[in-house]
């Protein structure tokens, strides 16, 4: 079995990040980190790996050359890697994206495929089913756990009110959600062993990606605005008159935490 | 938000330009790693830190390790986690050799790691401070059959490792210990006997507990010159290595402590109507106390560290307080309007104060393990020689020195958090509380200050010292140490009129008078290492293209160091040659 994990290389986002005035994007000039929404598809990936045997390979792109997060990724435990790098990719949209890792991905051929339900840094959330529809592959959202059973995996996907129990036939793509395994730390034995760990890259060209089809020639959506983070308002002082009670019930309803 | 983010920029600016790391890696006997690697793993074993150990320290404060009725010790919540992750993640066996599983790096980079691991939990630290103390001793001195046999679960801390030395009449005076020895037929030996303060002495966080003890053997002659240095475990192992039948070793009791209750200090009882506990004697009989220093030089210098590593915690504390706490008003402010304490100049000394000897007492511990390295592996037999000299010289600095500032700072750090310092919810007492018995134990700062004096100074006639002090003055005259110089001098002419001084009460046999001023030259001799050590830092971050802000602040800890604090301690030189007179007239015995 292998498994091949998108992951996305981010900036810490425990720093302050800035916009680019011009092109309204994030900037992400300085070290990137491992995106913590793909941690739990690389650690639901070795734990496949682990029970069912097999390799997990990871797949990701990147303008600059960076490698920082996927060494602490191949730190975890995964085998190897696959970067696609090129500076034709700045401004690629989540359709562009797709369209990268689902060729860079065809050429680490996997039987399944894992991804995170959506990037830190991004939120579009749209990738991982792009990817599928790109691969004619069959997908399913919001994993909280996998088995592999033969030729299928079981997949208990995540909804509102509980799980559904899904089966589907490999090859695939499935996205994980975010909290449902621990992720493993990267071990200094890991780290060591990392350092060594085949990390392949490659440009648009080497998959064969018309230059069209990416950056901010190919994307199709475009940020026409950003604004301010609105402060954040006083709370709500509810004084008992005897009826305290029912007001948090209400306002925990309107939440739609009960 | 947490409140302690590992400085690993200012840990790797003195691991490359002080403790010159990547020449240490370059030694035959050390695994190479590019020095552009280290930064990575600092930040991955930080990470790591904040994420599992940091959220046990308050839990562990409050709660403390608690002895149970069958005498097995519970402790705080998090804490059974946190060591098990610590060991699977590697992060305490990367100084130790490859044959015994561990990474092989210098002791200068655990050093690093050890740091950060302190700050975020000083009690819990000790688990692997101890069992690396007990690997040092048994690597040592111990066989090459009991290595292999005890060394890989200790180096992967699935075992821990614990000191026994002071008994109730046998603290400071080791060589006052009672605990008996008896040889077995079978080249054993029954150990009997009570032993206290033992840190980590029962706990169920490892599979088992190597207790290296201290013991006479039947007919052994009195004083330090009788004491033998015994392996005992916990659990007897099997010859596969699988645990066997539990040794006749028992926790009586905890002792209810000022600081770092979640580190269980233990009255441990050897043997009782049994017979004695099962123990296998290390080196030869009578050979203990030199074999129990071992441990101690090296548990001294991670002593010293915790000085650092909690500064460094009080000091972020303090300065997130101080920029959110609104009290008083700047003239610049409007009527009406607080400002943050932070633009009071009071506060912001109180933050310089302990920002500029933080980072001193880094690079005078660092660039001391750097020597103890060196002293392992130096290329040469002269190299390693001088290194063991002057790292014999530094280590009483680390230890004492750090720790007594580390306290100074606490009470500082309390200072800036006001009345609501003294108030244990705002966490910052709960550091004065934990670092002050580093002033204490593995040797209290007094006994550091006479083992400098009477023993460090004295080597080669005092020569061994003045090497360092001409390597100081070569320094302030070649480098352009701009007008730092001028307090490092003085510095210099006061320490070379005391060593004089000290060498000649040790020539008249004035051994009192000698020892009487050992304090204060401690504290002479380690503020001017480390006014050095903070010059040439400075003028490393202006020359080697390090970022303006970086290279300022640099500039400014170390003119605040050398200018305000370091002149203080050239003000001790008549206090350092007064002699014993004054204090015999004003204490009567």
């Amino acid at each position: 079995m292998k498994i091949a994990v998108c992951v996305k290389q981010i900036p810490d986002p425990a720093e302050e990040g800035s916009l680019d005035d011009a092109t309204k994007t994030l900037k992400r000039e300085g070290k990137l980190i491992l995106d913590d929404s793909d941690a739990y598809g690389v650690e639901m990936a070795l734990q496949l790996a682990d029970s069912a045997g097999g390799e997990v390979v990871l797949v990701s792109m990147a303008p600059n050359g960076e490698t920082n997060g996927l060494r602490t990724a191949l730190a975890m435990g995964a085998e190897s890697a696959i970067l696609v790098s090129d500076p034709a990719l700045q401004g690629t949209d989540a359709l562009g994206t797709a369209k990268v890792l689902a060729a860079a991905l065809k050429t680490a051929s996997p039987d399944l495929i894992l991804t995170a339900t959506e990037s830190t840094d991004g939120y579009t959330g749209t990738v991982p089913e792009q990817i599928a529809e790109l691969l004619e592959w069959p997908s399913v959202t919001f994993a909280k756990s996998i088995t592999i059973d033969g030729d299928k995996v079981k997949v208990e996907r995540q909804t509102e009110v509980g799980y559904d129990e899904v089966e589907c036939p490999t090859p695939c793509v499935v996205s994980v959600t975010a909290g449902v395994v621990e992720p493993r730390y990267p071990s200094f034995k890991g780290i060591m062993a990392a350092k060594s760990k085949p990390l392949e890259e490659k440009t648009i060209a080497d998959l064969g990606i018309d230059a069209s089809q990416i950056g901010w020639e190919g994307a199709r959506q475009e940020i026409v605005d950003v604004a301010e983070v609105p402060a954040r308002e006083a709370g709500e002082v509810i004084t008992d008159e005897g009826d305290a009670h029912e007001k948090i019930v209400d306002f925990l309803k309107e939440m739609k935490v009960v | 938000m947490s409140d302690y983010s590992p400085p690993v920029e200012d840990i790797v600016f003195v691991l490359r330009h002080i403790a010159d790391l990547e020449s240490l890696m370059e030694l035959d006997g050390f695994s190479q790693l590019p020095m552009d690697e280290v930064e990575g793993i600092l930040e991955e074993a930080g990470r790591f830190m904040v994420a599992e150990v940091l959220p046990t320290d308050r839990v562990g404060d409050t709660t403390g390790a608690k002895l149970q009725a069958d005498s097995s010790v519970a402790m705080p919540d998090g804490f059974d986690k946190a060591y098990k992750e610590l060991v699977k993640a590697g992060w305490g066996s990367i100084t130790f050799d490859a044959e015994w599983g561990g990474g092989g790096l210098p002791g200068t980079l655990g050093m690093a790691i050890s740091e950060m691991l302190t700050a975020t939990n000083m009690a819990f630290s000790l688990c692997p401070l101890l069992t690396h103390g007990a690997i040092n001793a048994i690597e040592a001195h111990g066989s090459e059959e009991q290595k292999s046999f005890w060394l890989p679960n200790l180096v992967s801390g699935k075992w821990s490792g614990t000191m026994n030395l002071t008994e109730p009449n046998a603290g400071s005076d080791v060589g006052a210990l009672t605990a008996k020895a008896k040889p077995e037929a079978d080249g054993t030996y029954k150990i009997t006997g009570q032993k206290i303060f033992i840190t980590y002495g029962e706990h169920e966080l490892a599979e088992n507990i190597i207790h290296l003890v201290l013991a006479r053997v039947e007919g052994a002659p009195p004083g330090t010159k009788g004491i033998s240095l015994f392996i005992v475990p916990k659990f007897l192992v099997n010859a596969d290595g699988t645990l066997g039948e539990k040794n006749a070793v028992t926790c009586l009791s905890l002792e209810e402590k000022m600081g770092i209750h979640a580190s269980p200090t233990c009255v441990m009882e050897y043997g009782n109507s049994d017979g004695g506990a099962t123990g296998y004697l290390i080196g030869e009989e009578n050979q203990g106390m030199a074999q129990m220093f071992t441990m101690m030089n090296s548990a001294r210098l991670g002593v010293g560290n915790s000085g650092i590593a909690i500064s460094e915690r009080v000091y972020q504390k303090s300065l997130n307080y101080a920029k959110e706490r609104l009290q008083g008003r700047r003239p610049e402010t409007q009527k009406g309007d607080q400002s943050p304490i932070i633009e009071h100049p009071d506060v912001k000394r109180n933050l310089l104060y302990i920002k500029s000897q933080l980072e001193a007492m880094r690079c005078l511990v660092y660039y001391n393990s750097a020597l103890v390295d060196l002293t392992r592996f130096g290329k040469t037999q002269e190299d390693r020689t001088s290194a063991d000299e002057r790292a014999g010289i530094l280590t009483p600095l680390s230890k004492a020195w750090s720790t007594d500032v580390a306290n100074e700072i606490a009470s500082v750090g309390i200072q800036i958090h006001g009345g609501a310092g003294y108030i244990e919810e705002t966490g910052i007492a709960q550091h004065y509380r934990d670092i002050r018995i580093a002033a204490i134990y593995e040797g209290t700062n007094g006994i550091q200050a006479a083992d400098l004096v009477a023993r460090k100074l004295p080597i080669r006639n005092g020569e061994a010292m003045e090497e360092l002090l001409l390597e100081i003055e070569k320094d302030v005259k070649e480098n352009k140490l701009d007008d730092l110089s001028e307090p490092i001098n003085d510095a210099l002419s006061a320490t070379r009129a005391s060593n004089k001084y000290l060498l000649e009460c040790f020539s008249e046999l004035k051994i009192d008078a000698a020892l009487s001023g050992a304090t204060p030259y401690l504290e002479l001799l380690s503020k001017l290492v480390a006014g050095w050590l903070m010059a040439k830092s400075a003028e490393i971050a202006r020359t080697e293209n390090y970022p303006k802000e970086f290279a300022e602040e640099k500039s400014a800890t170390a003119e605040f160091f050398c200018k305000q604090i370091l002149p203080t301690a050239t003000a001790l030189a008549p206090a350092i040659m007064a002699g014993d007179e004054i204090l015999n007239a004003g204490i009567n015995v």
